[in-house]
């Protein structure tokens, strides 16, 4: 991000920016910075809550009035909802995720029928849906993914591939947050749910080992850094991954 | 969160070691004062419209998302898997602050807001974006763009 600022400043246009890892601001000096002490895909720090997020922005616009630089600031709170929210669930328990195998594309079609309501929940409260960047219903996902851990060798494009999986992930996280009044989970919650606790999360951990040896580059570049999070590296050795 | 020493081992270790040597100083712009300000949003979360080609793996170029785009008409098709992306699910504004930017101007606090904005994918290294980078700061010019809002993801 800090590199773009390179550009635009030279070009003639002033910037500010947020910036997510303070390390990388010092490292690479763009004129203007706001770090903020927010979850890596959040940067101006909570949904749905205006108020903070024009906090965020007008700090980051206060750096226009710096008189010299490089300015890096420090924003002084952390997100409302950083904290694990007690108690916070899927709205609907879905039963203990299946081992992949067999029974894994039965196992995923149950958990999103499960899901289904909830998903329609949030897309009415939202009035949008960040899903189906593949063009595929959730269903056609669940059983292209089964059909590949099947036959890995029979797996679609690896961005094919990355997009079902992207899309699979956005369906099941926008409709585990859906329920209305409930304590909105932390990042890290849902993140831990769909990994720890779902049979969708157990297929994509089990995919990376079998498409890794592909004889495809993409997809084994895919398989080895774009499919299962770093943070969640720890349940691999569980999954068969 | 996020301090590198606050993140999962393995996700501290892929940020530390990714490049960001090469700046050794700081090109500046007086920025104008913040009420003649029409900004423009450059997001590196690989947002797009539905019908836009998606982001490839190592792809340096941008996408152009109009002002007053649906928000149900953005997605992302980022490669990392390493970020959280509940947040943008449940509001656009935690990754794109358009509607807040909006308010700004609505308010009198900035002169306006661009009429396009746009989009990178973070995961390409920035020396491989520059020459795409160059081009839009053309084309923010002729929007009438002084200053520019940059957000990572």
């Amino acid at each position: 991000m800090g590199g773009l600022a390179h550009v635009f400043e030279d070009e003639g246009l002033a910037t500010t920016q947020v910036s997510l890892v303070r390390e990388h601001s010092v490292e690479i000096r763009p004129p203007r910075a706001l770090w903020v002490p927010f979850d890596l895909g959040r940067p101006l720090g909570t949904p749905d809550d205006a108020a903070f997020q024009t906090r965020v922005l007008r700090a980051a616009l206060a750096l226009l009035a710096a008189p010299s630089g490089p300015v890096l600031e420090d924003f002084p709170d952390q997100a409302p909802d950083a904290a694990p929210a007690e108690g916070w669930a899927c709205p609907i328990p879905l039963p203990p995720p299946t081992p992949p195998g067999d029974a894994t594309e039965a196992a995923l079609l149950a958990e999103i029928e499960r899901l289904l309501p909830w998903h329609a929940v949030a897309q009415r409260d939202r009035q949008r849906s960040t899903a189906r960047l593949s063009g595929r219903a959730p269903a056609d996902c669940a059983r292209l993914l089964a059909e590949v851990l099947r036959e890995p060798e029979g797996a679609p494009s690896a961005d094919e591939l990355r997009f079902a999986c992207t899309d699979l992930k956005a369906f099941y996280m926008e409709a585990a947050t859906a329920r209305p009044g409930q304590q909105r989970a932390s990042a890290r919650q849902v993140a831990d749910w769909f990994w720890g606790e779902t049979s969708a999360g157990q297929v994509l951990m089990a995919l990376r080992a079998p498409l890794m040896e592909s004889s495809d580059k993409a997809m084994r570049l895919f398989a080895g850094r774009l499919l299962v999070p770093l943070a969640q590296y720890h349940r691999l050795s569980q999954a068969g991954g | 969160m996020v301090r590198l020493a606050d993140m999962a081992p393995e996700a501290a270790d892929h940020l530390r070691h990714l490049d960001c040597a090469g700046y050794t100083t700081t090109p500046w712009t007086t920025a104008p004062p913040l009420s003649e300000a029409r900004i423009a949003i450059v997001s590196t979360a690989a947002l797009q419209r539905r019908d836009d080609p998606p982001f490839a793996v190592g792809e340096a170029g941008y996408r152009v998302i109009a002002a007053d785009d649906a928000p149900g008409d953005l997605v992302m098709s980022h490669i990392s898997t390493n970020f959280d992306r509940t947040g943008f699910e449940q509001d656009l504004n935690v990754v794109f602050p358009l509607d807040r930017l909006k308010e700004l101007a609505a308010a009198g606090e900035i002169a306006g807001v661009a009429n396009h904005h746009y989009a990178f994918m973070g995961s390409t290294p920035p020396q491989a974006m520059a020459p795409a980078a160059r081009e839009l700061a053309g084309l923010m010019r002729a929007d009438g763009v002084n200053t520019v809002f940059l957000v990572p993801v």
